[in-house]
């Protein structure tokens, strides 16, 4: 019975769509209040003062928070994944829109109309708002990955192979702040016991908000209590523990009452976090026979100032390892500027820099008249070349080749502006996608009873990828027992400590300490029935099947197995994180992006009218809910190259388009028929189950692929995310 | 949102009277007034339901078209006799927001909608529109989707309706009824008001008077006629520009043409110059891009939109084209 790979449907999908699985801003608690924020108006400077008493008087006003009268917080030395400002600490005012008090009322409307009618005096400042006027005032991160990575990195003499080099390129690219816009906005149900915290939240590390907020408030994780079944979506902005949460939790305090605090769509741009703006300057030089001799990439991210913390958008990491180059150096530099705290989204780091990287590489393409494949493939890395250790695997070649056909790159004409199709210009372009694999230690506890029905926990979450449903298809398999007599839980800070579902690792994390839990829970099952009946049998002559042991002649139930010991169920925990193959290998995904668009010269409107991708990841769970990541990845960087952007007033640092009305995502007129596809690869090397991790790889490298779709459709080679009009319709 | 009262009026005369009150507005479908007032830009303390008196009819005959003010976006583009009539407006409301939106958007407050400008939708800016004499952050600001036509240097703000762009092509008329029970007819040509030094006042409507239907002549032109609106996002957004076009050949002859735009104006964007370089002439390809080429006249662009004039140029000509083939 295979279970593992097929194209399951997920197992909470009816209660997704009958509304039975419940959010965090759904739950509610006795005596509930509620909390609504009041927001900065300048983007600068200091509060001087606040006007209550109107906001005070209208109805249901129970208390309004400021910093004149916040809890004072602690855990200043950095619990992971916490935001530690702004937390109404102090006076000061960082960014447009910034928090600065917090209405606490008995409904969510009468919260919101009160917010509306504090009044806030300023000393303001004059905000820095944009990075391009103080790039020479960048800096160096100084937690780059967390301490795990350098910010800078070189091997050989990039610029001596530059200067002498045959063909050379040197271009900037830049991308604009992306907000992650989830379905489900964050919401937060803090309730006090004592000194004991439970909260309901929606976020995508519920072991993070543990630790958060027993820091900020001083008491042991243990008696933080957090809870989050269902997530509508994350891509980064629930990863850390945000402002809102801890204010939601500091005001339950103070009024000594379960308190909810869910933010409005608007609050979603500057609350939570949102992709940097970035520039990236990149000098590439290749030789006539297409091999590449010096590669140099330089990236400048958007930062807020330094007091709220720090992140830094890794552009430059695939270009230490996507292609075979004796001189390659990377640098990582911040430019503060009066924003709210960006973080992680979608492909952090990978979407932006494969933008600017792949972009190059179809130039450079260009100059030397190569097809854009055939020059990836001269310069194709065998091993890595930043590493200088081997691939755990690499199928890019297949990805490359496989795309291709599908796509019918054949009948690419290479001169741009060469195809047509009525009035329409037609451009082909190609980019390579790579993402890293990545695996932190994580626990689970499998639980099987007489009859036979499993139950799996962890201290994980589903961000709405699949976690529950691949969980129990693991469970499943190894277990020898249909699908539907698992059930799976998670996002329950009690449960077994699972990491952030981030990174694309929650399959290559948990998937292996499930598994290691349920071959536990067998090799039980064996002993005992090793014990009953079948002694020094090994484990290839013993089976699970169905709730019952299959041994050499015959079948016992484990029913049978647990009556006459007095048990009800079999229970293992088990903890499993990376072994010596982390030393010994490179680890990657890797992927082959096709796009076609159709561009009307005159109107300059763009659209992609075709895409087809083939990607590595590894071995494949569940193929629909892997497809599904795919199809949804490419959906995300067809709106990063065409659509999304935040923009910010420079005079005032203020967000002008923060409804997702005007900030623009794909709809379905936008999206073209996808044919997205898995190269087969059935490794082990890179974990036991042999998943490399596809959250985030099928976005890397679509902006690319568009945007050489562009420049072969009309010769307009554009640098700049996310593609205009304008900039057709005026060359 | 502030805390406010709805009233379901039992007729016309009671709607008009009780909506003249101050701190009254009326509400209609409500996809853009709800907005507007989840974000404070709007606080009336009183509501008047337009739903309780019906006036959601669709009359033709020889003459025209009657649109009462509460007919749905979805229903009128939808009646066979519009799409047979004036398919302009049909295809006007269907590039118009989403399904869903245009289920509940009606022809009057279609018409009332105000503009997508963000500065105008944030209490945290200041706006001229929204709050006289307060500055305007936008002209200076991120004005990409802002007018290139009509602007003062108090507003720039874009008139975003597709629907009234249709009108302003086809010489609509708006029927209007006021709380001393008398009515008027208005052309939609000069419904809107630029903004000027008073970009707050946005219509010719007088407190309490109520839109009751639209009017729209029929007319050979009307029946050949096209809308092309040009955007960003595939469906669901607002013009970056658009073209309302019309025409009636005789004889190989222009003797009939109506062109509007949308996306540039600081209200629905009647192009005479068009109209006139194309009144009486030959209906060949050399004239129609020679028209074109007026479109615009006077625009003062801001810094990030220019393109939007050329855009304009290529979109009317791209409509003519369309209607003239």
């Amino acid at each position: 019975m295979q279970i593992l790979g097929q194209p399951l449907n997920r197992i909470d999908g009816r209660l997704k769509v009958t509304g039975g699985a419940r959010y965090a801003g759904e739950f509610t608690a006795p005596g509930m209040l509620h909390a609504a924020l009041v927001e900065s108006t300048i983007g600068a400077g200091q509060i001087t003062g606040f006007e209550l008493s109107e906001a005070q008087a209208m109805p249901g006003v129970v208390l309004i928070i400021t910093p004149q009268n916040a809890i004072r917080l602690g855990g200043q030395n950095g619990a992971p994944q916490t935001v530690h400002a702004p937390l109404l600490q102090d006076m000061t005012v960082y960014y447009n829109r910034q928090h600065v008090a917090v209405v606490v009322a008995d409904t969510l409307d009468r919260a919101l109309a009160a917010a509306a009618s504090v009044r806030v005096h300023y000393q303001p400042g004059e905000p820095l708002t944009r990075m391009e006027s103080v790039l020479d005032q960048a800096y160096v991160p100084k937690h780059f990955r967390n301490g795990s990575r350098s910010p800078d990195s070189r091997r050989g003499d990039p610029e001596t192979a530059f200067s002498s080099a045959a063909v050379q390129l040197e271009a900037t690219y830049t991308t604009p702040i992306e907000n992650h816009n989830p379905m489900e906005p964050h919401a937060t149900l803090a309730q006090w016991n004592g000194t004991k915290l439970t909260v309901w939240h929606s976020t995508q590390g519920i072991s993070g908000t543990q630790t958060s907020f027993a820091a900020l408030f001083g008491i042991d994780p243990t008696d933080v209590h957090v809870l989050c079944p269902f997530l509508g979506g994350g891509f980064g902005c629930k990863g850390n523990t945000w402002p809102p949460a801890i204010l939601a939790a500091m005001a339950a305090k103070m009024v000594g009452r379960p308190v909810r605090l869910a933010i409005t769509r608007e609050q979603m741009f500057t609350s939570n976090g949102y992709r940097p703006q970035t520039i990236q300057k990149l000098r590439f030089a290749a030789g006539q026979d297409g091999r590449l001799v010096s590669m140099r990439h330089d990236g400048f991210s958007q930062m807020s100032m330094p007091a709220l913390g720090e992140y830094s958008e890794p552009v430059a990491l695939a270009t230490e390892m996507l292609y075979a180059c004796d001189n390659v150096a990377v640098t990582h530099r911040l430019v503060a500027t009066n924003a709210s705290l960006p973080t992680y989204m979608r492909a952090p780091g990978e979407a932006p820099g494969n933008f600017a990287l792949e972009s190059a590489m179809d130039e450079l393409a260009a100059q030397l008249q190569l097809d854009p494949i055939e020059f990836r493939l001269r310069n194709y890395a065998e091993i890595d070349p930043h590493e200088n250790k081997p691939f755990a695997s690499k199928a890019l070649r297949a990805c490359y080749a496989m795309g291709a056909e599908a796509f019918g790159w054949s009948r690419r004409n290479p001169a741009p502006r060469s195809m047509r199709d009525g009035r329409y210009l037609v451009g082909m372009g190609m980019a390579t996608s790579t993402y890293p694999t990545n695996r932190s230690p994580a626990s689970a506890r499998v639980s099987i009873g007489a009859n036979g029905a499993t139950l799996v926990q962890a201290g994980s979450q589903d961000i709405g990828t699949g976690t529950y449903t691949v969980m129990a298809q693991t469970a499943a398999q190894t277990l020898g027992i249909p699908l539907g007599w698992v059930r799976v839980q998670l996002g329950d800070s009690n449960l077994p400590k699972a990491p952030v579902s981030g990174g694309s690792m929650t399959v290559a994390s948990l998937g292996p300490a499930v598994l290691a839990a349920c071959q536990s829970v067998r090799g039980k099952l064996f002993d005992m029935a090793r014990a009953d009946r079948w002694q020094g049998a090994s484990d290839q002559a013993l089976n699970l099947a169905n709730g019952a042991v299959v041994g050499p002649d015959g079948r016992i139930p484990i029913a049978e197995l647990m009556a006459h010991r007095g048990m009800q169920a079999v229970e293992s925990t088990a903890h499993a994180e990376s072994g010596p193959e982390k030393q010994q290998y490179s680890m990657h995904a890797f992927g082959a992006q096709f796009a076609e668009v159709r561009v009307d010269p005159e109107l300059g409107e763009i659209r992609v009218a075709r895409y087809v991708a083939a990607f590595d990841g590894g071995r494949i769970l569940n193929a629909k809910t892997a497809r599904s990541q795919l199809i949804g990845g490419i959906v995300y960087g067809i709106g990063m190259a065409l659509l999304e952007q935040t923009h910010v007033d420079e005079e005032t640092g203020r967000v002008v388009n923060a409804n997702i009305a005007e900030y623009l995502v794909p709809v379905n007129a936008d999206v073209p028929p996808i044919e997205a596809f898995f190269v087969p690869n059935d490794e082990r090397r890179s974990n036991p189950l042999g998943a490399k991790g596809i959250g985030e790889l099928p976005m890397v490298g679509v902006a690319a692929a568009v945007v050489n779709a562009v420049w072969h459709a009309t010769g307009v080679r554009v640098r700049q995310l996310p593609i205009r009009l304008e900039e057709i319709i005026t060359s | 949102m502030q805390a406010f009262t709805l009233a379901r009026p039992n007729g016309l005369d009671s709607a008009t009277t009780t909506a003249a009150a101050t701190g009254t507005k009326y509400i209609a479908g409500g996809t853009d007034l709800m907005q507007l007032m989840k974000n404070n830009v709007e606080a009336p303390t009183h509501l008047v339901d337009l739903e309780p008196l019906g006036l959601s009819a669709i009359h033709i005959d020889d003459n025209g078209a009657r649109l009462e003010a509460m007919a749905r976006m979805s229903d009128v583009a939808a009646h066979p006799a519009i799409i047979a009539g004036w398919p302009v407006i049909s295809q006007a409301l269907l590039a118009s927001a989403s399904p869903q939106v245009r289920n509940m958007g009606t022809m009057g407050g279609n018409l009332l909608q105000r503009t997508r400008c963000g500065y105008f939708r944030d209490t945290g800016f200041a706006c001229n529109k929204r709050d006289p004499g307060s500055g305007c952050p936008a002209i200076p600001g991120e004005n990409r989707l802002l007018a290139i036509l009509g602007g003062s240097d108090r507003c720039i703000a874009t008139h975003p309706s597709d629907f009234a762009v249709a009108l302003v092509a086809l010489d609509a008329t708006v029927e209007l009824h006021d709380a001393g029970g008398s009515t008027r007819q208005l052309r939609v040509r000069d419904f809107h008001r630029l903004p000027g030094d008073s970009p707050q006042n946005e219509t010719n409507l007088q407190p309490g008077e109520m839109i009751t239907a639209i009017v729209v002549p029929a007319s050979p032109a009307a029946r050949r006629c096209t809308y092309l609106k040009v955007r960003d996002r595939a469906s669901f957004e607002f013009a970056l520009v658009a073209a309302a076009v019309a025409m009636q050949v005789t004889n190989g002859t222009i003797s009939d043409i109506r062109v509007a735009a949308g996306g540039v104006g600081t209200k629905p964007w009647h192009l005479p110059e068009v109209e006139a370089a194309l009144h009486g002439q030959t209906l060949n390809d050399d004239n129609l891009r020679d028209a074109a080429m007026q479109a615009g006249q006077g625009a003062r662009p801001a810094s990030q939109n220019a393109f939007k004039l050329p855009l304009l140029r290529n979109v009317v000509l791209r409509a003519l084209r369309t209607v003239a083939a």
